[in-house]
């Protein structure tokens, strides 16, 4: 196993391993995401970046068959652990998608509102605060502020992944994961993703799953490169890009393979 | 060689030749072919509307529209308790067939890894292949035999049975369709699963949805069979959920076989306002699904 940072808090996988039917997708995971840090995951297609990702707010059950074995702690506490409730767990880890996702029924206001309308009751003046607070935060807010009626499918790709990590926001996570969140658009909105993620992890613990290595580099504290199911390397992004350790993780982002 | 140098050269703009005259024929040929197809299936129904238009339209007046039937021999009278009938059976069939319906499909839609999900919808079109007199047959059994009369429940019963399939079905296909990208930004939102299909998936898949009830609607309001021996008929106004109760094509059924050339008339202008009525509510089930284009674009 590679060397990790040791850290209390944040996330810790111990020997996580997922399945979807017989075929297993990660083998055996060990690894401790630091709190209020920028985490970038990279690998080759197919190499369990994105399902490792899922297996930490419980999304990779929602697929038929999938099934996971070991432990996933966030802050200490076990969040498959029986008597846990998955949707709880959700609440608190959020997910932005590869692909903008708003909801094309609704405007960009109750997309933004739309974690928190769909859970409880909240009043009109408290979700107005939410709604500009959190497009300030997504970075949206003087595109969109006179046209929050229009439909969320209106925006360009770039303004609607904007939109989904506005409506990440709202209903007040402490992990933000992020699966490929740039891969879709254009260099300039790519840029501003960059940059807010920049802004956001502060407040927020963020888990990038990535393609782009340049992205990794410019973005994320820690990177951990995955290949074919395996977490070969986790250490400090500057390391990883400038002293890797293992032969796998030198030749990738040298770009001999993958 | 000057010539075949030139032709090489530039793109030939005319066409010639054997193979290029053939293949303009066939194009030609399969063109009309397909477009004298198109035609033929627009026919009949410009045949049938028209000629009912040329039959029925004069006859339907307030009279045919506010009155009800008048004894033989008397002029007058018209189909104002079968077109309520119609609307009164076709709705307490509504209120059977869209809940079964909807939540049967929105199960299959949204569980579609239970293990009887396939025999559910395979037993579904086998229900909708029914013959529908068949359908009458079964609500005489269960629900005419027991309460000793013919009903709008009965009726009702028998058009509900018939639009559950169709209401189903079209659920399941429809939820289907919805990206599973949407069904996941809910979830990841922390937004339980029962929450998720009820605001963000039934929302996105309404027009699908609304589509499909009117369309079963549609085609149990034009049912005679099975009402033949349900609803029956009646005369005269009535509003109980347990007697018999006109209804317009029944009526119409009634009418034309009678020997009254006073009652074929009106037949025909039932018809007539039978037609319109689906033809409505076909129309408003094409203005429902563009409206659902223009969203989701």
């Amino acid at each position: 196993m590679t060397t990790t940072p040791e850290y209390t808090t944040g996330i810790v996988t111990e020997d996580l391993k997922a399945y979807f039917g017989k075929v297993q997708v990660l083998k055996g995971i060990s690894i401790s995401i630091p709190k209020s840090m920028v985490t970038a995951f990279i690998g080759p297609s197919g190499c369990g970046k994105t399902t490792f990702l899922r297996t930490l707010n419980r999304m990779h059950e929602l697929a038929r068959d999938a099934r996971i074995m070991g432990r996933v702690l966030v802050d200490g506490t076990d969040i498959y652990a029986s008597g846990v409730d998955p949707v709880l767990v959700r609440k608190k880890i959020g997910m932005v998608f590869q692909k903008p996702n708003p909801f094309p029924s609704m405007s960009i206001y109750d997309n933004v509102v739309a974690g928190l309308k769909l859970t409880g009751r909240h009043k009109r003046k408290e979700l107005d605060e939410v709604v500009e607070k959190t497009l300030v935060q997504a970075a949206l807010w003087d595109e969109v502020k006179d046209s929050l009626k229009k439909s969320g499918a209106s925006l360009s790709g770039g303004q609607q992944q904007r939109l989904c990590i506005a409506r990440t926001l709202a209903v007040g996570p402490e992990v933000i994961l992020m699966d490929e969140p740039a891969s879709a658009l254009d260099p300039l909105s790519t840029a501003k993703i960059e940059e807010l993620i920049f802004q956001l992890k502060d407040k927020y613990t963020i888990v990038i799953v990535t393609h782009n290595m340049q992205q990794a580099a410019r973005v994320s504290d820690n990177t951990a490169f995955f290949y074919i199911g395996e977490l070969i390397e986790f250490s400090g992004t500057r390391d990883m890009f400038t002293r890797p350790k293992k032969k796998q993780t030198e030749d990738y982002i040298t770009g001999r393979f993958g | 060689m000057a010539d075949d140098q030139s032709a090489v050269g530039r793109t030939v703009l005319v066409g010639s030749g054997f193979s290029y005259w053939r293949r303009k024929i066939s194009s030609g040929f399969f063109t009309a072919l397909f477009s004298s197809s198109m035609l033929v299936v627009l026919l009949p129904l410009i045949l049938i509307v028209g000629y009912l238009f040329y039959k029925g339209a004069a006859s339907v007046n307030m009279n045919f529209l506010l009155h009800r039937p008048a004894p033989v021999g008397e002029p007058g009278g018209g189909m104002a308790n079968a077109i309520i009938g119609s609307a009164y059976v076709v709705g307490i069939a509504a209120l059977i067939g869209i809940p079964i319906g909807l939540f049967g499909g929105i199960f299959l839609g949204e569980f579609p890894q239970a293990k009887f999900s396939n025999v559910v919808r395979f037993v579904a079109d086998v229900l909708n292949g029914t013959p529908s007199i068949v359908m009458g047959v079964f609500a005489y059994t269960v629900v005419v035999l027991p309460m000793k009369s013919f009903s709008v429940l009965a009726g009702g019963f028998a058009l509900g049975v018939m639009m559950i399939p169709t209401v189903l079905r079209t659920t399941d296909e429809i939820l289907q369709t919805v990206p599973n990208s949407i069904r996941e930004a809910s979830l990841a939102l922390g937004v339980p699963y029962w929450r998720t299909v009820l605001s963000v998936i039934l929302r996105s898949a309404k027009s699908g949805i609304i589509t499909g009830i009117l369309l079963a609607g549609a085609r149990v309001l034009g049912e005679t069979a099975p009402l033949l021996f349900t609803s029956f008929n009646n005369a005269f106004f009535s509003y109980s959920l347990t007697q018999p109760i006109s209804t317009l094509p029944v009526q119409i059924f009634n009418y034309a076989i009678s020997p009254y050339r006073d009652w074929h008339r009106q037949a025909w202008a039932g018809a007539l306002v039978l037609v319109l009525a689906i033809l409505i509510a076909n129309l408003g089930m094409r203005a429902f699904s563009r409206q659902k284009d223009e969203h989701s674009v």
